[in-house]
């Protein structure tokens, strides 16, 4: 069960024949194999990698936003872990698109556990899925009017009026 | 959830329901749960769950602390087992740090992980027993939760939110007080357990009212995400410690049990057994670490692991580190990693993005329990309301792992 049948070469490979110049650039942090994949194509990637019967990436780990402001024209990304259970291998789907236009197709079409994690990631990064079925805010107040994981946004409420600072001697 | 939006089979037009809130402050609920449901008298149509009400910002908070302070943030996560919240985020700075700790730090905290999941286990089923009208089993077994948390008292000093050990070890080795209380422990509490099970598993009263209520189907439960017991209720033999071993699960030998229709019942006696698999791989650590030489209980990394005091106090070297350590001098490495360690309710992934600064650039906890959450609107649709809460019990969903 734990033995690994598909190398990531394999991967990469037989991605970039189906998905020819889609594959932007990978790598392998800490032996996690991570594609950089454009935002156009990343859900024609994600369905097929699950519905492929080699592969069978049939599990989504983990969806969420990353904001990085001085890469400027790709400020935001989306980040896909997706998990073959089959072949027990990881894999990790990276799409970044600028921060003036944050849209991303849903990944809710194959996998139903993406639904509360793009409504997370909207929620923090201001990320629009188009074709969600249900996006609004979900862990904070829905008359929030801001998306606070991004960076310009401090830790502390800059506008609090309680909150002295001589008495926290800072 | 796309289903929700549908007409409920059996809606009619002219047909009214009414529209109750579950929550958020339900005593039943075990937690901060709101869940606006539509009823046809005793009977769900559907449910809409609001979550978020103890949201605390971890993940914002996190790339503003130094990584050894976001241990006692992860401590409230899922507060039923802080310790392997704590230790998760331990192994992920280690990856990071291309840390190998001795393998005594491993069996150290292999025992540490599966009280944890014992304690984690033991509330669930319980309060599945509390929710079907079986308090004393309940009352019962949560003597021996307290014995558990006089281990990590006697461990770390702590009770419920352990922030136990350091990155790369302990920050003491276990002491004959600590062994001791884990032998009493390990004798002690089959016996307990035993009881409880006998009370309950195959009780025709619990069985009626549990068997074939909350299911859900394996390919459903993958699709939303399911981890832990309740995919493994469902019939998926899924378990980070064996798929990815961590913290030298490798070396232990154990089973992972596995349900057929993933309804509560199942859920129940998954976790009955998993219980069992950790006292088996609790008493294969005792025994290692009975073999071991003492003393080897930290790896050698000065620039993150804190100095014991008396050295800070009479070593130039240690005082340096400590300086260093505590004003946030260390810059770790850039990377990208994730690691998933299984935690009481399911894969808990820490996804750690650094910039080579003194905190986490972007860290991401994959919380198992907000996932399959999602799961919950539909798998309680046409059930008794009564069925809903014994579902949501048997889940195992623990607000502060929710809502991070």
């Amino acid at each position: 069960m734990t033995a690994t049948d598909i190398t990531h070469e394999s991967i990469v490979e037989r991605l970039s024949a189906q998905f020819p110049g889609k594959i932007l650039s990978h790598d392998e942090p800490f032996g996690l194999l991570s594609l950089n994949v454009p935002r156009e194509d990343v859900i024609d990637i994600i369905k097929w990698l699950k519905e492929d019967a080699a592969f069978q990436f049939i599990f989504m780990t983990d969806l969420c936003g990353v904001h990085f402001p001085e890469q400027s024209g790709q400020e935001l990304g989306v980040i896909y872990h997706l998990h073959s259970l089959v072949h027990n291998v990881r894999l990790r789907l990276r799409t970044f698109f600028p921060a003036n236009d944050p849209v991303v197709p849903t990944a809710t079409t194959v996998f139903k556990a993406a639904n509360w994690m793009e409504r997370e990631t909207f929620d923090f990064f201001g990320i629009r899925f188009i074709g969600h079925p249900d996006l609004r805010r979900i862990l904070n107040v829905d008359d929030m009017d801001y998306h606070p994981l991004l960076k310009q946004y401090p830790l502390e409420d800059g506008t609090r009026t309680d909150k002295d600072d001589k008495y926290f001697g800072r | 959830m796309d289903t929700l939006q549908t007409t409920p089979p059996g809606l009619q037009e002219e047909k009214q329901y009414n529209t109750l809130n579950l929550g958020p402050t339900h005593p039943a609920t075990h937690g901060i749960f709101q869940n606006v449901l539509q009823m046809d008298g005793e009977y769900i149509v559907s449910g809409e769950a609001t979550i978020g009400y103890i949201h605390r910002a971890f993940e914002k908070l996190a790339e503003h602390r130094p990584f050894y302070q976001i241990t006692p943030i992860t401590d409230r996560l899922n507060y039923c087992s802080s310790p392997i919240n704590n230790i998760g985020w331990q192994l992920t700075v280690e990856k990071l740090l291309d840390v190998q700790p001795p393998k005594r730090v491993d069996y150290m905290r292999v025992i540490i992980m599966e009280l944890a999941r014992i304690t984690d286990h033991l509330i669930c089923n319980s309060v599945v027993g509390v929710d079907t009208g079986a308090l004393t089993g309940f009352v019962y077994v949560f003597q021996q939760r307290e014995h558990v948390y006089e281990i990590y008292e006697a461990i770390c000093g702590s009770r419920l939110t352990t922030n136990i050990g350091r990155i790369g070890g302990f920050e003491r080795d276990f002491d004959d007080n600590v062994m001791r209380r884990i032998r009493k422990f390990l004798d002690e509490f089959p016996k307990v357990w035993k009881e409880f099970e006998g009370l309950l598993s195959r009780n025709r009263i619990f069985m009626d009212r549990t068997i074939g209520v909350g299911g859900i189907s394996v390919e459903d439960a993958l699709d939303y995400g399911f981890t832990g017991p309740n995919l493994r209720a469902a019939g998926l033999d899924y378990d980070v410690r064996v798929m990815n071993p961590y913290s030298s699960y490798q070396d232990f030998d154990f089973i992972i049990p596995i349900g057929q229709s993933g309804d509560v019942y199942d859920r129940f006696c998954v976790r009955n057994e998993e219980i069992w698999q950790s006292l088996s791989i609790l008493e294969q650590a005792y025994a290692k670490l009975q073999q071991m030489p003492k003393g080897d209980y930290f790896a050698h990394v000065p620039e993150f692991y804190l100095p014991p005091k008396q050295d800070v106090y009479t070593k130039m070297e240690a005082l340096i580190w400590h300086f260093k350590i505590v004003m946030g001098e260390v810059d770790v490495p850039k990377g990208e990693v994730y690691h998933a360690v299984e935690g009481g309710n399911g894969e808990l992934g820490f996804y750690l993005i650094s910039d080579g600064g003194r905190q986490p650039y972007r860290l991401h906890f994959r919380r198992p329990c907000f996932i399959y959450y999602q799961a919950f609107p539909e798998m309680i649709k046409g059930s008794m309301l009564s069925d809903a809460i014994l579902t949501m019990s048997s889940m195992n969903v623990i607000a502060g792992e929710l809502d991070a």
